[in-house]
């Protein structure tokens, strides 16, 4: 008769723990889903920002139309893309073109001082970061996840309901990003 | 060591410290119950413990604000530390807790709240001027820390315990006086009951000051994990070294809050035990061997 308290007693534990592990993997899940949603809503609010950017260089006249165009481009590219790969090869012209409006601005003394430049220039910086946080905080959450998944005993359940492991934010192999920064100062000489 | 051992460690530490602190309070109340066969005190400190950790819970953080002199921080001139506090919640996974500013020249920093729902952080203008935006974002981080890690919850915790501490041991003192006469008790206990009634206030404050020095080490750790880049942090506190201007507002009840102890300039190995922060040149040391 004790046998068979025990035995149950150990059969509720069992269902318990299940349930109660189950239901954390369950969230964290949720938590990498959201943090991947967060990132796109830091690079829409990148892109919001380059309409304002190109009226307020626009009137500098001399500024290159070249450049203007280029980003111009980019983001139109973002605005038609139909696919995530797609998406992201427009958001790294936008990140390029980017860099180099800013850096061509250095050489114009009356833009750079302009108040409404220097409120852009920081709201652009704010959002970079954002951008690179939103994807720290993605793979943060996509180790806890992934470790969740795989330590004993949640692999047993992990298995059971088939959790699987999500793949790191990275950069892919041929993008510029990876590339060594080369710093020429020679012509300055 | 990395963050994440740092981080490891401490909590292991804060844990520990907590596990003393519990078995100092039953001893207290075993050598109480020996000496008077009281039942009953238990219950009357109990309410207390509870009505100071409600008061506290409920109306801790806009007390320590008020008395600081803190002010929201409003206006284009907080533009740039809204940005940090907002991209920095993002790295965190926190809510963005309100931002004040205290008018002081020194450089330093508090977080305020007992959950990442109902947090404030306050910076001081002297922050403000003399730190550059890494630096400004180690000092934020590490508040941020303090707050995603419920430091200030901990450290109510630890105030509570020492206040029933100290008032037990009290009432054990004075039960001695009453009862030694009467019954005939071991007095090699009675000695060992007067020894641990008159030292329970002075460790368990140095237990809390123990705790408040490893959550410390935690938070630094931890706003390592959300930056990734130590020498942020590191670069301040080497600013916030060199600085020798103590804080107008801080008093003793607050002094465990700021980022770095505002009252400077004092002795050396005594002053490090009574201290609420490590050692800055120790926190400078762990952090640039992340």
């Amino acid at each position: 008769m004790l046998l068979l308290w025990i035995i149950a007693a150990i059969i509720v534990i069992v269902l318990l723990a299940f349930i109660f592990i189950y239901n954390s993997l369950i969230v964290l899940q949720r938590r990498v889903n959201n943090a991947w949603a967060q990132i796109d809503v830091q690079l829409k609010r990148r892109a919001d920002l380059i309409p304002n950017l190109i009226e307020t260089v626009k009137g500098y006249a001399r500024f290159e139309r070249k450049v203007l165009n280029e980003i111009t481009k980019a983001r139109t590219a973002l605005l038609k893309a139909k696919s995530p790969a797609e998406a992201a090869k427009a958001e790294s012209s936008i990140a390029s073109a980017l860099k180099t409006i800013f850096a061509v601005a250095e050489s114009y003394p009356k833009l750079r001082a302009s108040e409404n430049f220097k409120a852009l220039q920081e709201e652009f910086a704010t959002t970079e970061n954002r951008i690179a946080y939103a994807r720290q905080f993605y793979n943060d959450s996509v180790m806890e996840y992934n470790t969740a998944i795989s330590i004993f005993p949640n692999r047993i359940v992990a298995s059971l309901f088939g959790f699987k492991p999500r793949e790191y934010f990275e950069l892919p192999e041929e993008s510029r990003a990876r590339k060594a920064v080369k710093a020429d100062f020679s012509d300055l000489a | 060591m990395n963050f994440y051992e740092q981080i490891a460690l401490n909590k292991r530490k804060t844990f520990l410290l907590f596990l003393v602190f519990f078995f100092l309070a039953i001893a207290i109340g075993l050598a109480l119950d020996y000496i008077t066969g009281f039942g009953f005190i238990m219950p009357f400190v109990a309410i207390f413990a509870f009505i100071y950790a409600f008061i506290s819970y409920k109306f801790g953080d806009k007390i320590v604000l008020a008395v600081s002199r803190a002010k929201p921080a409003v206006g284009k001139e907080f533009r740039v530390l809204h940005d940090i506090v907002e991209e920095l919640c993002i790295a965190a996974g926190l809510p963005k807790p309100k931002v004040y500013y205290m008018p002081e020249e020194a450089i330093n920093a508090f977080a305020t709240g007992t959950n990442p729902n109902n947090a404030s952080i306050c910076v001081t203008l002297g922050a403000l001027k003399k730190l550059n935006r890494e630096e400004l974002a180690g000092v934020v981080a590490h508040e941020l820390s303090h707050i995603k890690n419920y430091d200030i919850r901990t450290m109510m915790i630890a105030a509570v315990l020492v206040g029933f501490t100290v008032w037990i041991s009290d009432i054990l003192l004075r039960s001695m006086w009453f009862s030694s006469s009467r019954e005939d008790k071991n007095s090699l206990l009675i000695v060992l009951g007067i020894v641990l009634a008159l030292s329970a206030p002075i460790v368990a404050q140095l237990i809390k000051l123990a705790i408040s020095r490893s959550r410390e080490f935690l938070a630094d750790a931890t706003a390592v994990q959300i930056t990734r880049y130590p020498d942020g942090l590191a670069n301040a506190l080497e600013k916030i070294k060199l600085e020798a201007i103590p804080m107008r507002s801080a008093s003793n009840a607050t002094a465990h809050l700021f980022i770095a102890n505002p009252f400077k300039g004092k002795g050396q190995f005594l002053a490090n035990l009574f201290s609420t922060h490590p050692p800055i040149d120790e926190r400078i040391k762990r952090l640039r061997e992340m």
